[in-house]
């Protein structure tokens, strides 16, 4: 095992810096064996990378267009087996200062090839970032949900969500072509994208733009109640009587 | 007249008298202070109007004859020492004065000697009391305050350029060092404008080749992410400009515009000169999405603010948000070396 080279993944959407790290860890290979096994520009093409190459570890900027390394260092937890992350920056920035009280890995761009290979000699004894030290860090609302299907992460688009259910142990992500499952909290997932969707009942949260009207339904037994109707999708959700207000705040909106 | 001991006390100069600020100022307090007047000639209410109007029209042209007088020898005025300068500025008040009471007194019968000398004298001493408005005004704006502030204004490169192209140059030092050496020469201009003091006006020439070196830079960092285009056939190179007038401006549009996106992205600058007037056109993409850390709000009040000192009201910076662009309008006057308003020291 420890005879192995290690596998490093370079992430970063400037290709002199691509470039520049390559070079510095083919400067480490005599002292540590290990191979570059790909090069991703952003958070997105570093998954589609992982997916097939196994990896030992992700050398990922934090910037970056698309999606940026927080984000990945969340989605490839859904990964198998995954893989140390290290973190690398230009600048001291505030989330470094988050990095360090929690103690997240980084190096600081340009980097020194001793910093560098000291780095690489404590991947071994390294863990990949854990969920509850990543919700301390200072990040911006993922622009993905990632889901694990066969072993592998599928990305979905937040923009492509049109309603999120919660049932049982897990959530129904509904896009206008099919379902996920994703094992997540409701409330967190409030918290994190309350300005793009809204609470129409205990278990669901819808997007505000899929959101076409809604519709009062009277049962059999002569119980009313509302029914927010969608774009995309053909099922119409039940509006709980303690959010009913949202009836008239969005109609008032969307008739405006 | 005594040579300064300390370089840092006031230079005293006359108001620029063709700035649009300085005559906007000379109009509005001259008309406050007839106001003033006819408020304390006229008791009663209703005919307080009439009255000022009646004062007015005495007063107006001949303050548009003296400023059109000022206008015209603004450029030989302020090649002189303050103090005959102000003299100066005072005898021509006092001579249109004159010619033009004495024109009225030539159409209008009943207009008396002692009338014509209390409205002679009367424009001497706002005349003399706006030179001292304008020389406490100076003295506000300019020595500690001013510079202490541009200095604290001076746009700042942001870390993560310098970072960031440091570790680009790195990039090219084994396969491509000549472009590496290109790249610190850059980098080393940029830096030299800096750090240096930026409180004179520079040709604009100078801003634009800082601007190429800036953007080259990011092009080696960006690739072809990175489009500029250029637009400066028109461009009158000799214009004098606040220093870091542009450059700060496009790094907000490198920052905002094109490193959020993976996709390649035009920013378009576009400098020509119309009805004597500068202007320069900064676009860049602008893709809605999570908002990066400020700092355009800060540049922009920046230059600002830095064009409202070199130019007062002759100047503007306007931007403009569309769907997918954004757009920063710098309008500044054409002023050249051997034709500014002020005296250079």
């Amino acid at each position: 095992m420890a005879d192995a080279p290690l596998k490093v993944l370079i992430v970063d959407d400037e290709a002199p810096a691509r470039r520049r790290l390559r070079e510095l860890l083919d400067d480490c290979t005599t002292a540590l064996p290990l191979v570059v096994v790909g090069e991703a520009a952003s958070g997105r093409e570093a998954l589609t990378l992982l997916g097939s190459t196994l990896t030992d570890l992700v050398l990922s900027d934090i910037h970056m267009p698309d999606m940026d390394g927080i984000e990945l260092a969340r989605h490839l937890l859904k990964l198998p087996v995954p893989p140390v992350l290290i973190f690398t920056t230009a600048y001291h920035e505030h989330a470094i200062a988050a990095f360090e009280v929690h103690a997240v890995d980084y190096l600081v761009k340009p980097v020194r090839v001793q910093r560098l290979l000291a780095a690489l000699q404590q991947v071994p004894r390294l863990r990949p970032l854990s969920e509850g030290k990543l919700d301390r860090l200072p990040a911006a609302a993922r622009r993905f949900l990632s889901v694990t299907e066969r072993s592998r992460v599928v990305l979905v688009a937040i923009e492509e969500v049109i309603y999120l259910k919660a049932e049982l142990k897990y959530i129904t992500i509904r896009t206008a072509d099919r379902e996920f499952l994703l094992e997540e909290s409701l409330t967190r997932l409030e918290e994190e994208f309350g300005q793009r969707f809204v609470r129409v009942h205990r278990n669901c949260l819808v997007a505000r733009e899929a959101i076409r009207g809604f519709e009062r339904r009277v049962s059999a037994d002569g119980d009313a109640h509302w029914e927010v109707l969608l774009r995309g999708v053909t099922e119409a959700l039940p509006v709980s009587r303690r959010q009913q207000f949202i009836v008239r705040e969005i109609g008032r909106e969307s008739s405006a | 007249m005594r040579p300064s001991i300390n370089q840092n006390t006031v230079r005293l100069s006359l108001p620029e008298l063709r700035n649009l600020g300085t005559i906007l100022r000379i109009l509005l307090a001259v008309n406050a202070i007839v106001l003033v007047a006819a408020l304390l000639r006229e008791t009663r209410w209703a005919a307080l109007w009439a009255t000022w109007l009646e004062m007015m029209s005495i007063v107006e042209p001949q303050l548009l004859l003296q400023l059109l007088v000022l206008y015209a020898f603004a450029p030989q005025l302020s090649r002189l020492p303050y103090r005959s300068g102000a003299i100066v500025v005072l005898l021509l008040t006092l001579a249109v004065a004159l010619a033009f009471n004495t024109a009225v007194a030539a159409l209008v019968e009943d207009v008396t000697a002692s009338a014509m000398s209390r409205d002679v004298v009367f424009s001497m001493l706002i005349a003399a009391a706006l030179l001292v408005y304008f020389q406490l005004r100076a003295k506000a704006l300019s020595p500690a305050i001013t510079e202490a502030r541009l200095q604290a204004l001076q746009a700042r490169i942001r870390p993560h350029f310098l970072f960031n192209s440091i570790n680009a140059v790195l990039s090219q030092m084994r396969t491509d060092p000549r472009r590496a050496e290109t790249a610190l020469e850059d980098l080393a201009d940029l830096f030299r404008v800096l750090m240096r003091d930026n409180r004179q006006l520079a040709p604009l020439e100078n801003e634009v080749e800082l601007c190429r070196h800036y953007l080259d830079l990011e092009k080696l960092r960006l690739g072809d992410r990175l489009t500029v285009d250029w637009h400066i056939d028109n461009m009158p190179k000799d214009a004098m400009v606040p220093p870091l007038v542009l450059q700060p401006l496009l790094e907000n549009a490198v920052y905002h515009g094109i490193e959020p996106s993976s996709a390649p992205g035009v920013i378009a600058i576009n400098i020509f000169l119309s009805r004597g007037e500068v202007h320069a056109i900064l676009r860049n993409p602008y893709q809605e999405g999570p908002r990066r850390g400020g700092g355009n709000k800060m540049a922009l009040a920046n230059i600002r603010e830095r064009l409202a000192l070199h130019f007062d009201a002759e100047a503007s910076l306007e931007n403009r948000l569309t769907r997918d662009s954004y757009e920063v309008h710098i309008r500044m006057p054409y002023r050249t070396k051997h034709r500014t308003g002020k005296p250079r020291g």
